[in-house]
């Protein structure tokens, strides 16, 4: 080996604090790109692993009662692979030991096989057999919710009859990774489960023999989706279709993948700051680091060796670092990735995994953080080599310092000399304070912007289910019943109040756009859950007449108050017409519209009717009520408000905050090497200076506080900076996280930037005292002695 | 005896943060082969800074520098590299040892890029130090670690060899045994040496002594005998 490798090598061991510190900030923007790349592929590969093994339908549709004959008229539709018709409904259940109802949404399969479409995993026991007319397969969530298990038995009321059914089997199933209740946004695999029953015991019940309500299609390559749907619609129009939908729109496919989208953008945003603020680090403490070594640049190059010689060996000392860097990176990046993946797959229950490090985070992150590296150095040597090396191994010039006029006046008079050193030294070299800031700041900034969700998250759950709605269950109906139901439920015990509401499903398109959503019908009075606008907080009053439309969705559609909308609805008579918006308001989640329920009626032709009751309930008589609730059988859905808000923090925020903890591990990383290496760096360029004052007569305390005070106040300025770094680079990531599902308000709480600055300053502080061991035993006869 | 080098009217201004320091003020000198001159002079005369450019650590205001037949006045930097690469070996008052290396790996950090070098075992042999090859610079004592800085300038057999102060950190019997090391490099290999140095003392080992006041050589003295460092005392 040569002597400059050996050099190469004992520098880099030399200094492995540094090395070591500064590798954690290239490690923690190396981590975070492949964490979150890594993540995002392995989703994506698995997903579409699930799907295809499991062979998930590509279009949807429902309808009142088709015959059987029908799937010949849809089996002619061009471009139609397969077809699969079954039969599929909600229903209550009854589970022993749990008191409120619970849905089940009751799906047929044929007899001992599996469906050629929407295929089951099998997770225990069998399929429900030829004969076996109630034995059904369930979900395994739900199985897993309520501790049962192959052999067990529940109650479920079946077009109004009580029926016990036997539980033969668990699954899963690519139809159902987001199990979704009727009206609910999350899953809630206590009160809802997918039941499997053979097709024959299933169409008995609801009196669908020789017919079916649901069908999915899988299509030709190649095959045009839309001009399927638009056929499939035609020919289930007369059988009361409500309009198909392509595997996109499909329910929890599109809460999968506007999941993966919300990743996405979380992936490619954070990971992105993250590595673009840890190159900048690496460059700002690398140029720093290498300036230290300019005595022995000159000396090299007074040996005779040439500048780009003397470049290639920092270079590899850089580069050195940044492969101690990338390995800890790497290593942390696709463990952590993998951690997140199996979080995913668990919440998502995928029953495979296909997971690999992403090497193409891996090329770009560590090219990136070389690169930067690599620039941060070649300045600094460039500028060491450029100086004839009798200067070069010369300490550099006295800086120039100036007697600012200001400290001349006053502040002169009550700053003793210690703190005269550190201001003028701030002051000195103001390119490097800025720089110092900057990077003290961004981790500030990435830490506000990593801790932000918590409050945000948190505000939308409080807007949404606390401001928003103040009903206690809503109630969905088997079909629009008229409303005096609404007198009826008032009798159930413990109800205090009742509200109807109606929600049908609807095409709204204004000239080549159209979206596929429901149009919500809604009393004037309404109060148990009105129009609530989120931005102003304020309810929303329900029109006469016209439409009240969610901002997102007027802005997809392009209109604003006054515009007319064109409106197919997609139940009853189907009525199409022309109505106008009336009004606009803004929500944190999905895209609503309102109308005013009688309007709704009139539009369908229909004597006032409602299809969900809004109920607030005495506390009291809970019980009582959901006892009575499970005996009706027009009920087909129950959704608690409570439960909905349990699921939201359980699930989505507790999902999120694993994520957002794993970011605020590597901000914290980042911080600390900032911190660090900045300390660090300031002692190796001053060591002579303070050991100079040390033979002077200064205490070591004296002269931790000039090396520190320095540091300590360049990160006192820099903490303010970074709190509005942090609430800008929350603001960029709040606006791209806009899906039609969810918009983030962007809040953070003064606490939120207090625990930011309490972490910056805690990294500081290990930081301090780690120089400030240093600083203690700085020998001061050699440093005398020798120049560095 | 045909001049190594030659420097004429050699100027040198620095500018040092807001103060411009003339260094040098036209300083005339001659190495000739195989001699060793010492350069006499107070702090602040400019012996280091005329040291330096002849060099090639450094270039002149203004002035004219010749290596044999080549001129360095005006040579760019990988000229100066080459030149310094190739004939010029240093020796520094605090050693300028690279800490992280032992004091053979300090010597081959030259013998690697030199044309004809010494094994740096040899050269260490040659200052005394064949025992101590695997000691790093904090191991050895200031004199050894001045010497392993002699064997660390010889080894690549350069023409000429500049020392500047190089027992200005020694006591004055360390500073004797480096003296007596660069002596015998001197009388064994001819190498053209040049050493800087306050102490008039030394002077006496020299062929010729170069007094440096204000800038420039002021006078010159020669030697009809050099005497060795042994005998030297201060």
């Amino acid at each position: 080996m040569r002597a400059m490798d050996r050099k190469v090598l004992r520098d880099l061991w030399h200094m492995r604090g540094q090395v070591l510190a500064i590798g954690l900030v290239v490690a923690a923007g190396i981590a975070a790109l492949i964490m979150s790349l890594s993540t995002l592929e392995a989703l994506d590969d698995t997903t579409a692993a699930y799907y295809e093994r499991y062979r998930f339908g590509e279009v949807f549709a429902w309808v009142k009662r088709a015959p059987d004959r029908v799937e010949q008229r849809i089996a002619a539709i061009p471009g139609v692979r397969t077809i699969q018709t079954r039969v599929s409904r909600f229903a209550t259940l009854d589970i022993e030991g749990f008191a409120e109802p619970v849905m089940g949404q009751f799906v047929s399969i044929p007899a001992a096989r599996q469906p050629v479409l929407n295929q089951l995993v099998l997770r225990s026991g069998r399929l429900p057999e030829a004969g076996g007319t109630d034995e059904v397969v369930i979900n395994e969530p739900f199985a897993e919710a309520h501790e049962l298990a192959t052999g067990d038995e529940i109650v479920g009321v079946i077009n109004g009859h009580r029926r016990e059914l036997r539980i033969v089997g668990t699954a899963l199933s690519p139809e159902f990774v987001y199990a979704l209740g009727p009206g609910a946004l999350m899953p809630d695999d206590r009160r809802f489960g997918i039941l499997w029953m053979g097709h024959d015991a299933l169409a008995a019940a609801y009196d669908l023999k020789g017919a079916f309500n649901s069908v999915s299609l899988d299509l030709e390559r190649g095959a045009d989706t839309e001009r399927v749907i638009q056929q499939l619609d035609r020919v289930l129009e007369r059988y009361g279709g409500v309009g198909a939908t392509a595997r996109e729109d499909q329910l929890s496919n599109w809460f999968v993948m506007n999941e993966m989208e919300q990743l996405r953008t979380v992936s490619m945003i954070l990971p992105t700051i993250f590595l673009v603020v840890s190159a900048f680090l690496t460059n700002m403490v690398l140029g720093r680091l290498v300036a230290t070594e300019r005595g022995q640049i000159g000396l090299m190059k007074a040996f005779g060796y040439s500048s780009t010689e003397v470049g290639f060996h920092y270079a590899r000392f850089v580069v050195g670092i940044v492969l101690v860097g990338s390995v800890i990176g790497i290593v942390a990046g696709t463990w952590l990735g993998r951690m997140n993946t199996e979080m995913y797959t668990e919440l998502f229950r995928f029953p495979l995994l296909v997971y690999r490090p992403s090497i193409s985070a891996i090329a770009i992150a560590v090219s990136v953080s070389l690169a930067a590296a690599l620039l941060g150095a070649a300045g600094a040597v460039q500028r060491a080599a450029r100086l004839p090396p009798a200067q070069a191994m010369n300490p550099p010039a006295p800086a120039v310092f100036r007697r600012l006029r200001l400290w001349d006046t006053r502040a002169a008079r009550w700053l003793d000399q210690g703190s005269r050193i550190i201001v003028r030294n701030v002051l000195r070299s103001p390119m490097r304070s800025v720089l110092t800031m900057l990077g003290v700041a961004a981790s500030v900034g990435l830490l506000v912007l990593a801790l932000q969700w918590n409050d945000s998250l948190d505000y939308l759950g409080q807007s949404y289910f606390f401001h928003a709605q103040h009903q206690d269950v809503t109630v969905g109906l088997a079909e629009p019943q008229s409303d005096t139901i609404v007198r009826d439920f008032h009798h159930l015990p413990g109800v205090l109040a009742v509200e109807p509401m109606r929600i049908v499903s609807a095409d709204l398109s204004v000239g080549p756009i159209t979206h596929r959503g429901s149009l919500t019908g809604l009393k004037n009075d309404a109060w148990l859950q009105p129009i609530f606008d989120d931005a102003t907080a304020r309810v929303v009053p329900v029109p006469a007449d016209g439409l009240v439309l969610g901002t997102v969705l007027a802005h997809k559609l392009g209109v604003s108050i006054g515009d007319r909308v064109w409106l197919q609805v997609l139940e009853g008579r189907r009525p199409e017409l022309a109505l106008p918006v009336v009004g606009l308001v803004e929500t944190y989640i999905a895209m609503p519209v309102f109308t005013h329920i009688d309007a709704l009626n009139r539009m369908l032709k229909e004597r006032p009717s409602a299809e969900y009751l809004n109920i607030l309930i005495d506390s009291r008589n809970v019980a009582a009520f959901y006892a009575r609730l499970k005996e009706l059988p027009l009920v087909s859905a129950v959704m608690l408000r409570q439960a909905a808000i349990d699921s939201f923090y359980g699930t989505i925020v507790e999902h999120i905050m694993v994520y957002i903890t794993l970011f605020s591990g590597l901000a914290c990383a980042l911080g600390f090497g900032v911190a660090y290496n900045s300390a660090r760096i300031a002692l190796s360029e001053r060591g002579r200076e303070l050991a100079t004052l040390r033979v002077l007569g200064f205490s070591r305390a004296e002269i931790s506080y000039i090396l520190l005070g320095e540091t300590g106040i360049l990160i006192a300025l820099a903490l303010p900076f970074g709190c509005l770094l942090g609430r800008g680079l929350s603001e960029v990531m709040a606006a791209e996280f806009d899906t039609e599902l969810f918009r983030i308000p962007l809040t953070i709480e003064a606490s939120t930037y207090g625990l930011a600055v309490v972490i910056a300053l805690a990294a500081t502080l290990i930081s301090a005292l780690v120089v400030r061991h240093r600083v203690d035993h700085l020998d001061l006869i050699e440093v005398l002695k020798t120049r560095e | 005896m045909s001049a190594t080098l030659t420097a004429r009217d050699i100027t040198k201004i620095y500018r040092t943060g807001e103060v411009e320091v003339r260094a040098l003020r036209g300083a005339n000198l001659d190495l000739y082969e195989g001699e060793l001159v010492v350069m006499l002079g107070p702090s602040g005369s400019g012996k280091s800074t005329l040291l330096n450019i002849i060099g090639g650590l450094d270039t002149a205001t203004s002035g004219t520098v010749r290596f044999h037949d080549h001129e360095l006045t005006g040579a760019d930097e990988s000229e100066l590299t080459r030149f310094r690469r190739d004939h010029v070996g240093f020796v520094f008052q605090f050693y300028n040892l690279i800490p992280s290396l032992t004091a053979e790996e300090n010597v081959a950090l030259v013998t690697e890029i030199a044309k004809r070098p010494l094994n740096p075992a040899e050269a260490l042999g040659i200052v005394g130090l064949g025992e101590r090859l695997n000691h790093f610079p904090a191991q050895l004592s200031g004199g050894e670690q001045q010497r392993v800085a002699i064997a660390r300038a010889i080894a690549k057999q350069p023409e000429i060899l500049l020392c500047d102060e190089p027992t200005g950190a020694l006591d004055s019997k360390t500073g004797i045994l480096v003296l007596e090391a660069i002596d015998q490099v001197n009388r064994e290999l001819g190498t053209t040496t040049a050493v800087i140095t306050h102490n008039t003392v030394i002077g006496s080992m020299a062929d010729r002594v170069l007094h440096i006041a204000d800038g420039k050589v002021a006078h010159i003295e020669e030697n009809a005998e050099r005497r060795p460092p042994a005998e030297l005392a201060w």
